[in-house]
Formats: structure tokens, C-alpha cells, sequence
């Protein structure tokens, strides 16, 4: 602990001083207090579903907390050796929404005795976990990242392109299967992408913004300068259009925007991203039946009642949340099974919003809306544009995500096929999830860290 | 750039807003348009998901749930299916529920507010009460006599204790076995569709949902109204009744089937059961009087439940002479369900004074405690007492001499009437046997049981269908298991 030695030496050669300089407390005791919160809750929705089910404690019950202890044990012991600045609470986080996933699969496992996922996303959870470990050790500073923004976007759009040459499930092309598991390389492009947006959008921000002739007093940058960011963003919608998964596309549009706004601070940004969303939204919709099914399912849900035909999916989720009431039904106890197809990953948060009702689903909501806060203050923290743009950019991708699926499946917006982040089925989703929360600890780390024995601001 | 990460944030801030308010919207404001769309499925699934309370007959549960480990999860099985089906009904998964199932479906499903002590707390946790049990009034002894009485003929039984009203069998042949309706499989709408088309229509239950032509069990009534009126005031004083009778206005003239009935006095009549004699008593009450007379027994009151209702039996009220003549020997639009006509015995039986009829003791809580009693039961006088007690010796002399003798019972005071009853075009149809009684046994001190039961017999020729021949060994039997229990 170097560091901690030094602090002391600055602190006692600081105590003669005028100028009096502020020792930051690192926090890793409120984080490891908050991660043993979180294991426990998750331990406790694990014993809820067995007493509830079968009215004694499930025989995996040890096995998973220490399992999951042990998980979240490693990568605070990471963040305690590699990042002790970080922020104490999006890891805590990750391992609720994490554990409690696990939770929410595993309960509907028992549904469905033929087709278990609890233990496939276990493994994935501990390669997150794993992965997170490495990043937050490997990476010293996230800087070196800018240095490698076109190897991102060039794998990022090789992830993309990929599944095209595998054949399609369910209707989308974004899956390819390796070896019994199947990968979502998508999810890996969305960090890989704002990796390169956040690097680009920084190197050109100012040229951007001032470069450029004005026309109709509107200033337009210079076709070099825009040129290749509209190239990319126009290839990943593509791909993703012809991949037919809307949710993605949507989501790598939000962020561009989103890092286009606060990289130039131009309000123009905002009304171009937002006429071209409109554009895109109507094209696609007439064109593409099955973007255009979508939305008429979510201007009328019980339009297959009324036809006769029982009711879809979207109807059984919103059943399953109005069934959940203020309280839930309690973890184990809800119908949300009656969803079928999908109910582990894309309509997850239909048995969270059933068996914790109103109460645990505005938990969790709030659970995201902090991660994102804590990204989001990171940013702020920062001094130099990419730290900025990538920690705004990550916490983005949070928010989009969360946005995207949980009001489709609440009928808030038309219903797009994407994963609850750490919550539903897919491992491709929560390693890549684990890598944002990686990230989002360096950036912390790297933001807190300039202030510590520094002159109080 | 700071502010504009800011106003990203507020942005995430407002999408964050946007899901809080929809969930909110789905799961509290709207969630009961969703919890009562027909399409959803967890009202049923929640109503399956834990046994079924039991119905009690004797102490005993005459029903059970069937664990099948689906997702309707417990099916209703009977014990003894055909034999309590007239007073269970079916509690299936498909087709609902009948009968005491459908009464009492609140107590048996738990849904039922008194089933649990605090509903408040049990709105929060969301338990749902386990089913409560229906104890019922039948007596296990005399429900088995009738339905073995009857063996498979076509016919009804209903049995009801004079004091209280409390029933104490309920038969109705054919029968069926309600297990095979329960579940929600395809062997269920095979059985649905085969007891729906069965020409005998074994779901009838015809002891109180079937009324029949009461013939000349209804001479009883047609008796109190003569007495009460003060058209006869001495038994055994000629009612200068002429044999045949004219009918009133009309040139259709009414005979017996036997001898002596000419001027014969209300005992004679009665014994014999005088046609004629009671045509012409009929008219002599008046349209009014018999009206009121057969109202105050129960005839046409739609409101009849015990708890499950009853069809009205009825007694047209806007009659000539003629059809008075014929409305009073219990012909013309005269008809009367099995359990009305045990409520004309009962009402004899127990001094002039008609019960409603019940068939739930009590409801209890799975633990045993009670819910809920039938309470005080509205009671109506009928006749006079002493009318009551001058028809108590009429229908004894029908058993003891009469043309009731095989209901009678060793030590027992019993008291009858028979009844042939012909209907269809011209008669043309099958006749009605009819039996209606009551039963004093040699240690109480007043009748414990008025039964009525009615076979209609299509395979027996006409001249063997009576009465006394074919229900009176019926009633019989029920008013013996009673007697001995």
C-alpha cells in the first residue's frame, strides 16, 4: 500500500502548510459492506423461491451464495488492488441485479424442468465476473483505450457482420452458435462502439463544432470531419437492419446521438438525430413486417383475444404485471411462466415486475438509475473529453438498454428483442455488461483519483 | 460539455420517470382491466391451485381433490359419485359448477371473505384461504335407500325432516358420476357430450328441478283447503258427490277407477282416492281459496333455494270450474316438483306449518370452525292444527287400510298418499307413479321424516304403475332408515 504511505507523508507534510490538502477516504469498506447486502438479498430470494415452491430451503442454497460471494469477493479484491478510488457502488449494484437474475431464472427453471438456465448463465456470470476482474487489473489508465479506437470499430463491425453468415433464430440474425453456446456478438460491439465514438467524437469534437461553412446559419462540418463517424453509424444500422434486430439498432442510434450532443453541445445535433429516428422509425416500420407486427401489437395488445386466438406475449406480460400489484405476489408464486417463449431473457422483468410487484420493480429501475447516475458522475469528474465521453457513453448504454426493453415489455414504446442488462438469459449480455461496469470503475477511478491529496477545491 | 452531460442526465432522468409512471399505471391504476380479461388465465389457475373444500354428508366427505400436478392443479373426485350427484352437482374445470358446488362455490374455493379471520392482512400477503366444507342435512342411510330404491327407473326422491325443513334425501335416477366432468381433458367433453344427448338426461336433477303432474297426492291439499274452508266439517259425513262427476259447464264427465265413491264421505275418499269427490270439493272451496290454499303449501313461489333453487311447482290461477275440477285431483296445469310434495307431507305432518326446505347444516372452515348456519327459516301456516292433525288420521287410514299399505312400517305411525298421475295428449303418455308420506317413529312425538317419491316408468304396463305398487316401497324404506338412524 504505497499509496496509502504517501497519502500519510503528503498529509503530514500538508499539516505545515498553508493551504490545507483533503485526503479522500478510498470507500472499499462501503463497497465490500454493500456487496455483502447485496449476496444476501440475492441468497434470500434464492430461499424464497424454495420455501415458497416447496416449503423448505433449496439444497443449492450454499453452494450459490458462496458461489456468488466468492464472484463478487474477486472483483472487489481487484478493485481494491488496481482501482481504490473507484466508486463503491456500481459493483455492489452489478452483483444485486446479477444475483438476483440468477434468482429469477432459477425460479422459472422450475417451470420448465426440461430446459434449465440457472447454471449456463452461472458460468457466464462468473466469466463477467472474470472478465471484470481482468479489465479493472489490466487496464491501468483508459486512456490507452483512445490509441485503439479503430481496432474497436473494426471489431465491432466485424462482431456485427458475423451472425449474418449463421443461420437465423427466431426471426433475427444475431446469434451464432459455437460449441453448444450461443454468442450475441452484438452485445460486444455496443462497448467496442462507444469505445470508438467517445475516442473520435474527442480527437474531432472542436472541428466538429467550429469547422465547417454555415449554411442558412446553421454551421455544417467539414465532410472530412463527419465523414467517417456517419460511415460507421451508417454500416451498424444496416448490418442491424438486415440482422432485423431492431433493439440494437435503436440503441447504437441513442448513443451516437447522445455522445454527439455532449461532445459538440449543439442542440442541432439533437433535432437532425432526432428527424433522422423519425425517418428511420416510419421507413422501417412500413417496410419491415416484422418491425411493423410490433407495433401494432403495442397500439393493441389484445388484438389476438379479441381475434380469438389467446392472448400474445405482450398481453401475458402485461398480465403478469398487473398481477403483481403494489406488493407481488411474492418470488415463486407469480404465473409469469405464461409468457413462454422468451419469459428467461427478452420478458424477464415480467416475473420481477409479477412475484416483487410494483415496489421491487421500481427497485430495480432505481437500482439502473443509479448505475447510470454514478457513470454519469464520473464523466463529470473528469477532466479530459474521453474519460468523459466514455464514462457518459457507458452509462448511456445502461439507460437505453433498460428503456428499450423495460418499456416494451410494460407497453410504454413498441416491443424490441434485447436483454434486461445483468437481469435476463444471455451470456453474451452479462459478460458484456460486466465489461461496462469494469469500465465505469476505471473511469471512476481515474476521476477521483486527481483530486486525492490535492489542494480542497 | 459539463452541461451538456447534465442535460444527458436529465434526459436518462425523464426515461427513468417515463418507466416509473408506466409501471405504475399497469400494475396499479389499470391492473384490474387486466386481472378480469377473460384471457387471463391466474384467477383460474389460483382457483385450481389448492384442494377444493369437501361437502359432508353424516360427518363424512362425499368429496375429495385429486392432485393431477397440471397447471389446473386439483381436480374434484366423488366418492360416491351417482349416488349424492342430485345434491353435489358436478365442479368441473370446463363446464363450472352445479348445484351445492355452485351455492357454496365461495366456501369450497376460499374465496369467501369469512373464511378467513383477518382479509385485510389476507389482501396484503395474497393467501388465499384453503377451502372451506359444506356440511349438508342428508341422512347417508335414507339417501342410499331412495337411490336404491329406485334402482336406475327413472324417478325422484326427496325426503325433508317436518320440524325443521332440514333435508334429508335428495335422489333423482338416473344419475351420473360428476368425477367424470372434473378435469379438462378430452375424455371430459366425450362424457359431457354423452350425458347431454342420453335421452333419460341423467344431469336432470328431478327432485327439484322437474315438476310432474301430482294426481292425486295433491288430493291432500285439496283436502286442507276443504277443511280449512269449512266445506267438510265432519269426516265421515257424506259430501253428496255424485259417481261419475260432471264437470262444470262442460259435458266431459270424470269417473274413478274404483267403486264406491258415490257420496262418499272425506275418510272413504280419501282412502280411495275418490276423483270425483275432490273435483267436486274443488269447486265447492272456490278458485280463491284453492289458490291460496296451494300457494301457502309453496306452489308457484320462483323463489324456492336450498340452497340451490328449485322450479316452481304451480297451480293455475286464472281457472273455470271445470279446470278447477281437474286443477284440484292435481291434473289440468297442476304440477308439482318431488320436493314440494314432501313439503305437502311435511306440512301435515308438522301441524300445518311449511318450512322452507335446506340442505346445507353448516359451512365450516378447513379447521373445522364454523362460518356460517342457514339461521331461522321463514315458517307459513298452511292449515289450521287441527286440520293438520284431522289429515294426519286420513293419511294413516291410507296406510293402514288404504291404498298405501306397503309403506307401512312395524311400530310405526305412518300416514300416506298415493298417486297415479296420467299426462300426455289423451293420456296418452306413461303415468306417473306418485307416493307422499310421513313417519312418526314409536319413541318420538311427532313425525321425523315426510318423503315424496314419484317413478315414471315407461317399460311397466299402465295397470301395474300405482301409487302404492311401485313408490310406496320406496318411501318406505327412506322413512325406515330414517326412523332407525
Amino acid at each position: 500500500m504505497t499509496k496509502a504511505k504517501a497519502g500519510i507523508r503528503t498529509a503530514a507534510a500538508a499539516a505545515d502548510a498553508p493551504a490545507p490538502t483533503v485526503r479522500l477516504p478510498r470507500r472499499r469498506g462501503v463497497e465490500l459492506s454493500l456487496i455483502v447486502v447485496a449476496v444476501l438479498l440475492s441468497v434470500c430470494g434464492y430461499c424464497a423461491v424454495g420455501l415458497a415452491r416447496t416449503g423448505t430451503l433449496p439444497p443449492g442454497a450454499v453452494g450459490y451464495g458462496a458461489g456468488l460471494g466468492v464472484l463478487a469477493l474477486l472483483a472487489h479484491l481487484a478493485v481494491r488492488w488496481r482501482a481504490p478510488y473507484a466508486d463503491p457502488l456500481p459493483l455492489p449494484i452489478g452483483v444485486l441485479l446479477n444475483g438476483l437474475g440468477l434468482v429469477l431464472i432459477y425460479r422459472l427453471d422450475l417451470e420448465t424442468p426440461h430446459d434449465r438456465a440457472a447454471p449456463t448463465q452461472l458460468v457466464w456470470s462468473a466469466l463477467g465476473v472474470a472478465l471484470f476482474a481482468f479489465v479493472v487489473a489490466a487496464l491501468r489508465d483508459h486512456r490507452v483505450l483512445q490509441r485503439y479506437s479503430y481496432v474497436c470499430v473494426a471489431a465491432a463491425l466485424a462482431l456485427l457482420t458475423l451472425p449474418i453468415l449463421f443461420p437465423a433464430v427466431n426471426g433475427a440474425r444475431i446469434w451464432i452458435r459455437v460449441a453448444g453456446f450461443s454468442i450475441q456478438p452484438g452485445e460486444f460491439a455496443k462497448v467496442l462502439l462507444a469505445v470508438f465514438f467517445a475516442a473520435y467524437l474527442a480527437a474531432n469534437r472542436n472541428a466538429l463544432t467550429y469547422a465547417g461553412r454555415k449554411v442558412w446559419g446553421v454551421q455544417v462540418p467539414t465532410g472530412r470531419v463527419l465523414g467517417p463517424i456517419v460511415t460507421v453509424w451508417l454500416l451498424s444500422v444496416g448490418v442491424l437492419v438486415l440482422e432485423r434486430d431492431l433493439g440494437t439498432s435503436l440503441l447504437f442510434f441513442g448513443l451516437f446521438v447522445v455522445l454527439l450532443y455532449v461532445a459538440t453541445g449543439r442542440t442541432g445535433w439533437i433535432a437532425v438525430g432526432l428527424l433522422l429516428a423519425a425517418l428511420g422509425a416510419v421507413a422501417v416500420g412500413r417496410l419491415e413486417p416484422h418491425v411493423h407486427a410490433r407495433v401494432e401489437d403495442w397500439l393493441h395488445p389484445f388484438a389476438s383475444i379479441e381475434a380469438g386466438q389467446g392472448p400474445n406475449q405482450l398481453a401475458q406480460s402485461l398480465f403478469a404485471f398487473a398481477a403483481g400489484g403494489v406488493t407481488g405476489t411474492g418470488l415463486g408464486l407469480g404465473h409469469s411462466v405464461l409468457i413462454g417463449f422468451a419469459a428467461k431473457s427478452d420478458f424477464i422483468l415480467a416475473t420481477a415486475g409479477e412475484e416483487l410487484g410494483l415496489a421491487g420493480l421500481s427497485a430495480i429501475f432505481l437500482l439502473y438509475g443509479l448505475l447510470v447516475e454514478r457513470g454519469y458522475r464520473a464523466g463529470l469528474s473528469l477532466r479530459e473529453p474521453f474519460g468523459r465521453l466514455l464514462a457518459v457513453g457507458l452509462a448511456s448504454i445502461v439507460a437505453l438498454q433498460v428503456f428499450v426493453i423495460a418499456g416494451g415489455v410494460t407497453g410504454l414504446i413498441p416491443l424490441t428483442g434485447m436483454a434486461m442488462p445483468f437481469l435476463a438469459q444471455g451470456g453474451s449480455s452479462v459478460v458484456t455488461n460486466w465489461a461496462i461496469v469494469a469500465l465505469l470503475i476505471r473511469v471512476s477511478h481515474a476521476a477521483r483519483r486527481q483530486y486525492d491529496g490535492q489542494v480542497a477545491p | 460539455m459539463t452541461r451538456c452531460i447534465r442535460f444527458a442526465a436529465v434526459f436518462c432522468a425523464l426515461l427513468l420517470a417515463a418507466l416509473l409512471v408506466n409501471a405504475a399505471r399497469v400494475q396499479v391504476v389499470e391492473s384490474r382491466a387486466y386481472d378480469d380479461n377473460p384471457a387471463n388465465r391466474r384467477p383460474v389457475i389460483a382457483r385450481y391451485g389448492q384442494p377444493r373444500g369437501d361437502i359432508l354428508v353424516g360427518g363424512r366427505p362425499v368429496t375429495a381433490s385429486k392432485d393431477t400436478g397440471e397447471q389446473l392443479r386439483y381436480e374434484r373426485v366423488y366418492t360416491d359419485g351417482p349416488l349424492y350427484a342430485p345434491v353435489t352437482g358436478f365442479a368441473s374445470q370446463v363446464y363450472g359448477t352445479t348445484l351445492l358446488e355452485a351455492t357454496e362455490d365461495g366456501v369450497l374455493s376460499g374465496t369467501d371473505p369469512m373464511l378467513t379471520p383477518f382479509a385485510l392482512l389476507n389482501d396484503l400477503t395474497r393467501g388465499r384461504a384453503p377451502g372451506g366444507d359444506v356440511v349438508t342435512t342428508l341422512n347417508p342411510a335414507a339417501q342410499r335407500a331412495a337411490h336404491e330404491g329406485l334402482a336406475g327407473r327413472k324417478g325422484a326422491v326427496a325426503a325433508i325432516e317436518p320440524a325443521t325443513g332440514r333435508v334429508l334425501a335428495l335422489v333423482s335416477a338416473p344419475s351420473y358420476d360428476p368425477s367424470l366432468l372434473s378435469g379438462n381433458g378430452p375424455d371430459v367433453e366425450r362424457a359431457w357430450a354423452r350425458l347431454n344427448a342420453d335421452p333419460d338426461k341423467p344431469m336432470l336433477n328431478r327432485a327439484v328441478r322437474q315438476t310432474y303432474p301430482p294426481g292425486s297426492t295433491f288430493k291432500v291439499v285439496t283436502a286442507a283447503a276443504a277443511l280449512d274452508a269449512g266445506v267438510v266439517t265432519d269426516l265421515d259425513a257424506p259430501t253428496h258427490s255424485p259417481d261419475p262427476y260432471r264437470l262444470p259447464g262442460t259435458t266431459t264427465v270424470l269417473t274413478n277407477e274404483g267403486e264406491g265413491c258415490a257420496d262418499a264421505p272425506l275418510r272413504d275418499a280419501f282412502m280411495w282416492s275418490c276423483n270425483t269427490v275432490f273435483a267436486k270439493l274443488g269447486v265447492a272451496v272456490g278458485a280463491e281459496r284453492m289458490v291460496a290454499t296451494a300457494q301457502s303449501f309453496g306452489f308457484n313461489d320462483p323463489g324456492v333455494r336450498i340452497p340451490f333453487s328449485v322450479v316452481p311447482s304451480t297451480f293455475d290461477t286464472t281457472v273455470d270450474r271445470a279446470q278447477l275440477a281437474l286443477s284440484s285431483i292435481g291434473q289440468y296445469n297442476t304440477r308439482a316438483t318431488p320436493l314440494q310434495m314432501a313439503m305437502v307431507a311435511a306440512a301435515v305432518a308438522d301441524g300445518g306449518q311449511v318450512r322452507e326446505p335446506y340442505l346445507v347444516e353448516r359451512t365450516t372452515r378447513a379447521d373445522g370452525t364454523t362460518v356460517g348456519t342457514p339461521g331461522p327459516r321463514p315458517v307459513r301456516q298452511a292449515m289450521h292444527p287441527s286440520t293438520a292433525l284431522r289429515l294426519r288420521e286420513l293419511m294413516t287410514d291410507v296406510v293402514r287400510e288404504g291404498t298405501g299399505t306397503n309403506a307401512a312400517i312395524p311400530g310405526a305411525v305412518v300416514g300416506g298418499k298415493t298417486g297415479t298421475a296420467q299426462h300426455g295428449l289423451g293420456n296418452s303418455g306413461t303415468p306417473y307413479a306418485w307416493f307422499v308420506s310421513w313417519a312418526q317413529g314409536p319413541r318420538d312425538v311427532e313425525p321425523s321424516v315426510a318423503v315424496a317419491v314419484v317413478v315414471e316408468d315407461a317399460a311397466a304396463d299402465r295397470g301395474e304403475i300405482s301409487g302404492g305398487g311401485d313408490a310406496a316401497p320406496i318411501a318406505r324404506a327412506v322413512m325406515e332408515a330414517v326412523l332407525r338412524s
